[in-house]
């Protein structure tokens, strides 16, 4: 039994770590991120996830008229400025925050309801680093009745 | 013994010319992607890069939730009707899982509807709610006595009261979310997006005027459709890779409800920029929705609707 205790306390560590950074990325998104909508009202929907320099998250999401919608995304302070698009049924790109000085939010309304989907891209940073950095993103919605 | 020696010379060798042999089928098998030959000179258009990408990335589907359902249906201008409500009472018979699950998105739904019309008393009754089927979901931090306390001290004010609603849903799906319940988490918002269809259709009657924002807004759902049954088809295995039998059960059950989208025609054009004259900082998506829906086809979808929900509050 007892050669199997480092291999036991190893697995431990490792799930409470992964534990313990959901946790930070659930308080991340609720104390930080969620203050990116106000004046809007988060529709309560949570879109978080620990993501790595390089990799790109993709949300599907249909946005009705009648209503003004504010989208923000937020990035962990580890990682570089995430960038985002939506992009409407035809791949049109409809906003590019890299075209808005990288921007976090963006606000809209719509003359008819659309299904769009957000591109979310975590850039790999300059920095020589060994290992790529990893972070929360946190993709949260906001609405307002027009 | 020397029988031996040749059968271990044999084996290998047939286990090296397997190993050759595999190496470019692995190889023809990866240029099929797409269902297609491709070759190295070949160019790969924008369908291939995006089939490839999707694979690797995380992919989240977002549904309107509880809060913004109850929005969506206020804005048609429809009236609050307390009997259309899942009855309080039955919060106790819910046993399963599933059944507590996508009743806990029919109460959010029922306390969003209730308090975007200022029902103070009803909202602190589907606040507790709610709040007991957290409990026994295992979701303790979701509703707690500060919230109810917040609630109670608020509810003449209806921006506070939605940012409470909004944050205790956000604390449930976070939390189912963050603790390997995903299908959970989908669960609920299917339960809750069900209720806002079934509060609509049955607000729309019998016979709804043919111009009428309420039948398109219920129409129009089927875009929202689409990414429920993408959202369930990605959650039908769990982290083990068993099929989750809730989850399978609900895509069947869901079935009546495709069959109805079926009938009805929702076509959208692509979208352009504009800004917005009256307010320059809120881009304006300017684009065109054709909707067509023919009395039967509503009336299928009503039934549909109130057949399922039938089924989840039972």
């Amino acid at each position: 039994m007892r050669k199997y205790l480092p291999i036991i306390i190893s697995l431990a560590s490792l799930i409470l770590l992964s534990q313990s950074v959901e946790a930070q990325c659930k308080g991340f998104a609720k104390k930080l991120c969620k203050l990116e909508l106000a004046p809007y009202i988060h529709d309560g929907n949570y879109h978080a996830a620990i993501l790595t320099e390089g990799e790109e998250a993709e949300l599907y999401k249909t946005f009705y008229t009648d209503q003004r919608y504010r989208i923000a995304i937020c990035g962990a302070e580890a990682l570089p400025a995430v960038e985002f698009q939506i992009v409407d049924a035809y791949r049109n790109v409809l906003f590019d925050n890299r075209e808005h000085d990288m921007a976090s939010t963006w606000d809209f309304s719509l003359e008819s309801s659309q299904q769009l989907k957000v591109v979310v891209n975590v850039p790999v940073s300059g920095t020589q680093a060994e290992f790529p950095n990893s972070g929360c993103v946190a993709i949260m919605f906001g609405f307002q009745e027009e | 013994m020397q029988y031996n020696n040749l059968r271990f010379q044999i084996i290998g060798l047939l286990l090296i010319t397997g190993v050759l042999l595999a190496i470019p089928s692995c190889r023809s098998d990866r240029s099929r992607q797409g269902g297609r030959e491709v070759s190295l000179g070949d160019f790969l258009t924008e369908e291939d890069i995006f089939d490839d990408i999707d694979r690797a990335k995380k992919i989240f589907y977002s549904l309107p939730s509880p809060l913004e359902t109850a929005m969506l249906l206020k804005s048609t201008g429809i009236d609050y009707d307390e009997m259309l409500l899942n009855d309080l009472s039955s919060v106790e018979r819910y046993a399963t899982s599933k059944s507590k699950a996508l009743n806990l998105g029919i109460y959010t739904t029922d306390l969003s509807f209730a308090s975007l019309f200022d029902q103070a008393q009803t909202s602190l009754n589907y606040m507790d709610a709610t709040r007991r089927l957290a409990t026994e979901m295992g979701i303790d931090d979701a509703i707690d006595d500060e919230t109810l306390r917040r609630l109670e001290e608020n509810l003449d004010n209806r921006d506070v009261v939605m940012d409470i609603i909004s944050e205790t849903f956000l604390n449930s799906s976070s939390y189912l979310k963050e603790n390997d319940q995903q299908q959970v988490a989908a669960i609920v918002l299917v339960g809750g997006w069900v209720e806002g269809l079934y509060i609509g259709s049955q607000m729309a009657g019998e016979n709804p005027p043919e111009e009428s924002r309420l039948v398109d807004r219920l129409a129009e759902q089927k875009l929202s459709f689409s990414i429920v049954e993408r959202m369930l088809e990605d959650n039908r295995l769990d982290a083990g890779g068993q099929e989750n039998r809730d989850i399978a059960e609900l895509i069947d059950e869901l079935q009546v409800l495709k069959a109805a989208y079926d009938n009805i025609e929702v076509q959208t054009s692509a979208v352009t920029v504009e800004e917005d004259e009256v307010t320059p900082e809120v881009a304006s998506l300017k684009s065109q929705t054709i909707i067509h829906v023919t009395p039967e086809a509503f009336r299928e979808l009503q039934s549909a609707v109130r057949s399922l929900r039938t089924n989840f509050v039972q």
